[in-house]
């Protein structure tokens, strides 16, 4: 990291400054860039290698109350093998009292254990019980954390505050990859992404995330396009190099390629792969694997020839 | 490496004849000049054999334009209407067809035209067909129609100008007859189909096709009322002489050389997608193009940069694939002009700079270009290259921003970048240029009036004011 922006993080009043000196996000500019993009037109031999592409970069998720271990064992046997001779997604992600059921399952496969902590979806508690919930997590097996940010810090000016929260996670995870959730819905503006984004990447996160998908709007094409602008500029400035997964609302193939377009024309090529680039979902597994049939035979085939899990 | 493959919009949606008539008195017939071929700029293959309008054609169009003004302007406002509004529908329902002719033809990505071009047309007809009825309230009097208008619209926009000329021409209750460009006249025939899908009166509209001799018929016809003119600025003087002192009515949007300047305080990812939009839409075919970007020189090294790397992802090939960004020059003729200009900027001292860019073997191609480390007295800086060519220039201060930006024969459009309002309102009031942009460049809407200050020209087109130019007044 560049010696001026070790020292961002040095005060309350220096953190400001410097998120609030980043160049600000035209709204209609961005909502008109995203838009264009969504235009490409994805066919043929680039749908079949995009719909692989984006099955690799899948976070299978399950985030409800009425998760038990055997909806988490199914979830995962479908991450592994999604169906024919599509890949593996990459990640799995639950909640932190089920990361073990996931990890047993997942034993030697390739595929990941992600873990939401610091009390998903609202983040409102404690640091201790956070960093608590993360480190139970981790003793889990988890490989990734998902954690959120405290919106109502970030909202009422306390930069320090969340970069701290974050700081402290990103120590408690050890060597498991920190995912640093924005909740966009939540932040408004588009300003506020980029200044959550930087906010998170300055305090360590290896990834940052749009949503916990459970508030609306979640991840929406500019919101993701500002993030991976961010992730393009921090690199420039020190070099290294973080993901970006955005996560909720995004349901079809549709969706999924515009997400590669996204990162095609925004961050780039070392961006498009699973290492750094997440997709969340749960429903969307499904309907790439339609559409990858579809490609493959010409045909579509009944819902019911794909599994529910 | 994600690569797209190609995704061409069919051309099988398209009827293309292997010839075509002029469009005269509600038919089609043939023109007594040589015909002349009309091709695609992107593979140079002839797409059809257009007919040639003499000066005796030129006169039966304007005579039957004539015989129809005394129907049509004595139709109720609300009737007109009737058909301007019909044809905005079908202008809707024949949109792809329209689209994929006027990539063909023009050499404009299939995604402008579709997204861009096309639906502002249908938009222009709305929009007029809404003032029809309206006219004595707009505040030009009594709103009596002018009577016949020879218009003559250029090769950038061919359906598009067409639409801002003929739109409000008939909303007033004017008939019209109209020279689309030599090498664009495909849409505009289409267009002549659409006026007899819509049962418009034979007459009402009238379309002459042929080369610049034919343009100067219609404008020299002396029972033609109004005359409107959108093209160089060359060509602008020579019709001003042409009309002087005959009482026909003119109205002229010329050439541009618009600067695009962008404050340190700008939202820097939006100006780039500003500039690249500013200089690159239509190949850089815009009158009103910001072929200048004035950068505030605190941020130019980190703008620059920016601007190349996204200059780098730009697609340039087959204006029909949906995932082209650049597409065809026109013509051989302008391409020659781009080259001429471009070589001309390198030998007078300014650094060019173009992103790896492949160009297709056949056809008329240019890649974005970049002059950096240019001066004021540069001729990239003063002459309109009308190509996707852009200049770069600094300034210190806001002052020196506005003077640079006025300093140029031309006075069309202008382009402001800062999250500062209150300096977007200082800069607006003193930017001497017919539209200024805030935050966003080549924004068009046919609420909004659209035309020059300067050598740019007169008259404005679109809104309530561009019923001035079709009404007596």
């Amino acid at each position: 990291m560049t010696t001026s922006l070790a020292d961002v993080a040095s005060s309350d009043s220096a953190l400001r400054a410097f998120l609030h000196g980043l160049p600000g996000v035209d709204r209609v500019g961005a909502d008109q860039r995203a838009a264009m993009l969504g235009t490409r037109s994805i066919k043929t031999t680039a749908k079949a290698q995009a719909i692989d592409l984006a099955i690799s970069m899948v976070d299978l998720t399950t985030l409800e109350g009425a998760d038990t271990d055997g909806k988490v064992r199914a979830m995962c046997a479908k991450a592994v093998r999604p169906g024919g001779d599509a890949p593996s997604v990459a990640a799995v992600c639950v909640y932190p009292d089920l990361v073990a059921v996931a990890v047993e399952a997942l034993k030697g496969t390739g595929v990941k254990v992600a873990s939401v902590a610091t009390a998903f979806p609202s983040g409102r508690t404690s640091l201790e019980v956070k960093v608590s919930d993360t480190t139970l997590a981790v003793a889990a097996g988890a490989d990734e954390i998902d954690m959120v940010i405290d919106r109502g810090a970030f909202l009422a000016g306390h930069y320090m505050k969340v970069y701290e929260q974050i700081v402290a996670v990103k120590a408690a995870c050890g060597s498991a990859h920190l995912k640093v959730i924005l909740e966009t819905g939540e932040l408004a503006t588009y300003d506020n992404v980029r200044r959550a984004s930087w906010l998170a990447m300055l305090a360590g996160a290896d990834f940052i995330k749009t949503s916990t998908g459970k508030v609306a709007p979640a991840a929406t094409p500019p919101v993701t396009l500002i993030m991976l602008e961010a992730v393009r500029d921090f690199r420039d400035a020190t070099g290294r190099q973080i993901g970006v997964k955005p996560a909720g609302g995004i349901r079809s193939t549709k969706d999924a390629i515009k997400n590669l377009v996204l990162v095609n024309e925004t961050a780039g090529d070392d961006w498009l792969t699973p290492e750094w680039f997440r997709l969340g979902a749960s429903s969307l597994l499904n309907d790439l694997l339609m559409q990858r049939q579809k490609l493959a035979t010409g045909r579509y085939a009944g819902p019911d020839y794909f599994t529910l899990d | 490496m994600f690569e797209y493959a190609p995704a061409p919009e069919s051309r099988d949606v398209v009827d293309l004849k292997s010839s075509y008539g002029l469009f005269i008195n509600g038919e089609f017939v043939d023109g007594s000049g040589t015909p002349f071929k009309t091709v695609n700029p992107a593979t140079e293959e002839t797409l059809a054999e257009v007919a040639t309008a003499s000066s005796d054609d030129v006169d039966r169009a304007v005579q039957a334009a004539r015989k129809a003004f005394g129907v049509w302007s004595a139709l109720p406002g609300a009737e007109r209407a009737k058909y301007l509004f019909r044809i905005a529908r079908i202008i809707q329902e024949r949109a792809r067809e329209l689209a994929v002719l006027e990539s063909l033809d023009n050499g404009k990505p299939i995604r402008e035209s579709r997204d861009v071009d096309v639906p502002l047309v249908a938009a222009h007809f709305f929009y007029y067909a809404g003032w029809a009825d309206k006219l004595e309230y707009a505040g030009f009097g009594s709103a009596k129609p002018l009577g016949v208008a020879g218009q003559v619209i250029p090769w950038n926009f061919p359906l598009l100008m067409l639409a801002w000329k003929i739109a409000p021409a008939l909303a007033c209750g004017n008939t019209v007859v109209l020279k689309p460009a030599e090498t664009t006249p495909l849409t505009a025939l289409l267009f002549a189909d659409i006026c007899r899908q819509a049962d418009l009166p034979p007459g009402v509209v009238n379309i002459v096709t042929g080369a610049g001799e034919t343009g100067a018929a219609v404008v020299a016809h002396p029972d033609v009322n109004k005359v409107a003119f959108t093209g160089s600025t060359e060509v602008g003087r020579i019709i001003a002489r042409t009309v002087a002192g005959t009482g026909k009515k003119l109205t002229l949007e010329l050439g541009g050389k618009a600067a695009n300047i962008v404050f340190d305080d700008a939202a820097v990812d939006q100006a780039v997608e500003g500039i690249v939009n500013g200089i690159f839409f239509n190949q850089g075919h815009v009158c009103c193009a910001g072929s200048r970007l004035l950068v505030q020189e605190s941020i130019q090294e980190e703008l620059l940069a920016a601007l190349k790397r996204r200059l780098g992802t730009l697609r340039l090939g087959d204006p029909l694939d949906k995932n082209t960004d650049i597409g065809a020059i026109n013509s051989a003729e302008q391409l020659a002009k781009i080259r001429r200009l471009s070589d001309l900027g390198e030998s007078e001292g300014a650094e060019r700079w173009s992103p790896a860019c492949e160009l297709p073997g056949k056809g008329f191609w240019f890649p974005p270009t970049l002059f950096t480390g240019v001066a004021q007295s540069h001729s990239v800086a003063r002459e309109e290259i009308f190509g996707p060519v852009l200049s770069v220039l600094t300034f210190r201060t806001p002052a020196e921003a506005v003077e640079k930006a006025n300093n140029t024969p031309y006075g069309l459009s202008a382009g402001v970048w800062t999250e500062k309002g209150s300096r977007i309102l200082w800069m607006a009031d003193r930017l001497r240029a017919g539209v200024v942009w805030a935050n966003t460049f080549n924004k068009f809407d046919p609420a909004s009036p659209f035309g020059g200050f300067k050598e740019s020209g007169f008259g404005r087109e679109g809104g309530r004011h561009g019923l001035e130019a079709y009404l007596e007044v």
